[in-house]
């Protein structure tokens, strides 16, 4: 069942050891409404790749209870509690593993009935990668839109559409293409914050139509089959240069001469000698050594669990971070976040909750629901509260600072949850989207007096002139220019996207004086760090490579270049993303 | 020096510079949940008042000793493990806890409902359901009430079985001990709601998103000490039912049945009435890992109790089962 397995001569084992080990995981999880495949279709995909022992195969074979029209319920592989096969749906989200020769994948298979969101976020929270189902003869549901925008918030980078049950409907190309333009509009919904779908295959989970091969019963479609899909994603790197984001978890102290912080690094990476500040108390020291129990590190970078001995005895416990002098989180009282509301008492600004941030834990109250999404509109009207399932964008005031990145930067330093302190449950999900504080500032300048002579020196020169770098730290992404050739149309909702998803941005056409562009014009608003997109009317190919010449190539895209059979909003979701490659960490971004 | 020139624009502190950083290797996948154990184990202890771990001397449970060693270096691990000891072990199993136990210097808790042993309790006698019943669940929770437990740790994964599956890291049980699989808190991220109040407590499991395969590469990895009975040997065995059991301990030989010799190993560590052997000549470590590619059959199989009934692991953990 595993394609590598070798002879057991220690040379080669060693050999299988580092191979296997060299693969990469990619975590993804399904979503969509109710009774659309799901489970079949996680079943099916580890059916085929012969992931599943032949004693589950062979219970499930015999079990009485099949619900589906084929010989064997693939459904049953992954439904495992005993309601949830008598009730015929998922209730919780089951975590299945399985490797193929390219990688190695956790998949959470989630429930749609909308009872259950709560679950669907649980599974969602840590995935790379959404499958977002729709049943073929019921189309774009309420829920679909509910789950693609909770994994939108979730900030899950690919999303892929699977069309499923096409076997009934005849694999008919023309219900997909509707279809497909169905979910389109639903990608341009949730493209603010910055998901993308990358592509909509039409399959058969019960038929294994397009899930691990490519089917033969569906020839207009040319693309790859879900498998190949989910084996070609690429992965976050976790291992880019950040600022360090280490929140205490465990305070280690066996004796007088040991004192460490444990915990895992959520951002950057740290080493032997590095200048930390410690938050909230601001603090600045070196650490001494990183601990493990398989001798110290000279380095150690995100994901890892470890324990830091620092220079001075500085009095942390759980719940402070340590991150690196330069790239500070926020530390406010006051911000804004993006909730999954998950339990059926609402969230009013009345109520306060407690908040698990990193390892932090305090005391919260809304202060205002801005606006709460209509999934059946995606519209944001104002509410007056979030209830069961409800999402929402809420004001929230700490009883004290807390010290957080915004969840675009940082997962784990810009979610938390909310707890109920009477009930004990978990009531709530947030990502936060703003710093509200403008009062920290105070405190920030604090800490600037206390830096170096060094560091004086540098921000001395910045005096000088303000340079294109300076500009793109304020603005948070670099300059760039897109020539949208043939694709005027998209000026308009392409502007209005990048506007909302906080890039400075301006269209130029050249519609007053046809044919006429002003190179001045161009150069200043580049210069002032702008996205600059280029709608042409009437300007001749030949005269667009003039035109752009002021501008470094990999900062402009040429959408002619781009394949232009796909539809306006795959085009738009392709420019977003090239857009969003332009943006730069700010540590002070939010306020 | 006091005097900042953008003293008037002070949002603009130098951004992080990503120049002359090292670059630092991605964590291969072992890493990544040895990382993610380790941070499980450290919230436990920050966060109960008294937890206690399920040693139950098989690999997982090697595993997760080396886990709670890495999560409190140099420290000691801060809690006692507790073993539910139904007296139907393998000999070779106590002999290995004794001597693990002692070497690493970690607390043992040692629980048996003797009342029950001593009315008698067999599997023969009982089935297997309520032998289980007696002498695993009812002793764990006997064990947890009396040493005042507020959180168990144990090295249950989501691969064993489709109910596993569905479990949390942070499972809550209700002050019967009881799980209510359609009730489960949501655990977002990494964030693990363990407030309770009296009475309940939490199981937990570091182990979670580890495999079968995965446990295998840790021990041979990190040259983790595991119970012999895990390596082929030939072994005196009597074939019952499809199944080749140990005839060491409790086994009385039924009419008929004769004892054998045979090349065998324990692929998972239960009590001998109920655990069966493979036939097996994987005597080293890249020799059962080597064999387990080709393994066509789950690991559970070769014990009785998770396959009585359909869905009776998940009755098992309703009641309070690991
Ligand atoms: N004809 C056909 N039926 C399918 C297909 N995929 C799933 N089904 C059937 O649709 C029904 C629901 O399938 P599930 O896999 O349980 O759906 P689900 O999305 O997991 O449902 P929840 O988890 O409860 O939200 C079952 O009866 C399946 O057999 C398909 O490709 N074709
Ligand atoms: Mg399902």
């Amino acid at each position: 069942m595993h394609p590598n397995a070798t002879g057991a001569n220690a040379s080669t084992f060693e050999q299988f050891l580092s191979q296997h080990l060299e693969r990469d995981l990619l975590r993804f999880t399904t979503a969509g409404s109710v009774d659309d495949g799901k489970s079949t279709l996680i079943g099916r995909l580890l059916y085929d790749s012969k992931a599943i022992y032949e004693d589950q195969v062979q219970s499930i074979r015999q079990s009485a209870l099949n619900r589906s029209t084929g010989p064997m319920d693939f459904s049953l592989l992954t439904d495992g509690l005993r309601a949830e096969r008598e009730q015929g749906i998922t209730i919780d989200v089951a975590y299945r593993y399985f490797t193929t020769a390219r990688r190695k994948f956790i998949i959470a298979d989630t429930p749609g009935h909308e009872q259950y969101t709560r679950n669907m976020a649980t599974g969602a929270s840590t995935a790379d990668a959404a499958v977002v189902l729709v049943d073929a003869r019921k189309g774009v549901l309420p829920q679909s839109r509910r789950h693609a925008t909770i994994a939108a918030l979730l900030g899950i980078p690919y999303i892929i559409a699977a069309v499923n049950k096409m076997d009934l409907i005849d694999y008919s190309e023309e219900m997909f293409r509707r279809l497909e333009g169905d979910l389109e509009e639903l990608a341009l919904q949730i493209s603010p914050s910055g998901a993308q779908i990358i592509q909509c295959i039409p399959i058969s989970a019960l038929e294994g139509e397009n899930v691990v091969t490519r089917s033969t019963k569906i020839p207009w479609y040319a693309g790859p089959s879900l498998l190949e899909y989910l084996e070609e994603i690429p992965i976050a790197d976790a291992s880019s240069p950040e600022a360090l984001r280490f929140p205490v978890q465990y305070v280690i102290r066996p004796d007088d001469s040991f004192r460490g912080f444990a915990g895992q690094i959520i951002a950057g990476s740290v080493r032997p000698g590095d200048r930390v500040v410690a938050l909230p108390s601001k603090q600045t020291t070196r650490v001494r050594s990183i601990v493990t129990f398989d001798g110290p590190l000279p380095l150690a970078g995100t994901g890892s669990s470890v324990t830091l001995q620092l220079e001075d005895e500085l009095d942390l416990s759980r719940g402070d971070l340590l991150v690196s002098e330069a790239g500070l989180p926020n530390i406010a009282r006051r911000f804004a976040a993006n909730v999954v509301w998950l339990h059926a008492t609402p969230l009013d600004v009345k109520k306060r909750w407690v908040m698990r941030q990193a390892t932090d834990e305090l005391r919260v109250q809304a202060t205002k629901i801005r606006s709460r999404i209509d999934v059946n509109t995606m519209e944001r009207p104002l509410a007056p509260q979030l209830g069961l399932n409800d999402i929402g964008i809420v004001e929230f005031e700490a009883t004290r600072n807390l010290s957080f990145d915004l969840y675009s930067q940082n997962r784990n330093s810009g979610s938390f949850i909310l707890i109920d302190p009477l009930t004990n449950a978990t009531v709530g999900a947030g990502m936060i989207s703003e710093n509200l504080d403008k009062a920290n500032r105070r405190a920030e300048r604090e800490l600037s007096d206390a830096r170096s002579e060094a560091m004086f020196q540098e921000d001395i020169s910045h005096a000088a002139s303000v340079a294109v770098s300076e500009r793109a730290r304020r603005s948070g992404h670099h300059p760039g220019a897109v020539w949208l050739g043939a694709r005027q149309s998209l000026a308009a909702p392409l502007e209005r996207t990048l506007f909302e998803a906080g890039f400075h941005v301006v269209v130029i056409d050249d519609a007053q004086n046809p044919g006429e562009w002003s190179e001045g014009l161009v150069r200043g608003l580049y210069s002032a760090g702008m996205i600059v997109l280029y709608s042409p009317k009437y300007t001749r190919e030949k005269e667009k490579h003039h035109l752009t010449s002021a501008i470094q190539p990999d900062r402009i895209l040429d959408v002619d270049s781009l394949n232009q059979e796909v539809g306006d909003a795959f085009l738009l979701q392709k420019i977003v993303a090239w857009v969003e490659g332009l943006r730069i960490a700010r540590p002070e971004e939010g306020r | 020096m006091t005097q900042y020139l953008y003293e008037e624009e002070c949002d603009e502190l130098p951004a992080f510079s990503v120049e002359g950083l090292p670059s630092v290797p991605r964590l291969s996948h072992l890493e990544m949940l040895e990382a993610e154990s380790i941070h499980i184990f450290r919230e436990a202890a920050a966060s109960f008042a008294a937890p206690v771990m399920l040693y139950s001397i098989g690999k997982d449970s090697s595993v997760l000793l080396r886990l709670a060693q890495k999560a409190f270096y140099p420290g000691k691990i801060p809690f006692p493990l507790l073993h539910v000891d139904t007296g139907y072990k393998f000999p070779e199993m106590i002999e290995f806890r004794d001597r693990y136990v002692k070497e690493i210097g970690a607390e043992l808790i040692v629980h048996k409902n003797q009342q029950a042993l001593d009315d008698g309790a067999t599997p023969f006698a009982l089935g297997t359901q309520k032998c289980c019943g007696l002498l695993k669940t009812r002793s764990l929770l006997d064990a947890l009430e009396e040493g005042g437990f507020d959180a168990a740790l144990g090295g249950a994964r989501r691969d064993e079985e489709k109910s596993r599956a569905k479990e949390r890291i942070y499972s809550f049980r209700d002050a019967a001990g009881q799980w209510d699989p359609r009730n489960q808190r949501p655990e977002l991220w990494n964030y693990y709601n363990g407030k309770l109040d009296k009475g309940e407590h939490i199981r937990i499991f570091p182990l979670s998103n580890w495999t079968e395969l995965d446990v295998w590469l840790y021990i041979y990895k990190e040259n983790i000490p595991i119970v012999p009975l895990y390596f082929a040997k030939e072994r005196e065995v009597v074939v019952r039912g499809g199944s080749i059991l140990l005839t060491q301990g409790p086994i009385p030989l039924l009419p008929g049945e004769k004892a054998e010799r045979r090349s065998v190993r324990m692929r998972s560590l239960g009590c001998v009435p109920c655990t069966g052997a493979i036939a097996s000549h994987a005597d080293t470590l890249p020799k059962i890992i080597e064999e387990m590619f080709g393994f066509r059959r789950s690991e559970r199989e070769n014990r009785t109790i998770d396959h009585d009934q359909e869905g009776s692991m998940e009755m098992k953990k309703r009641e309070g089962y690991f």
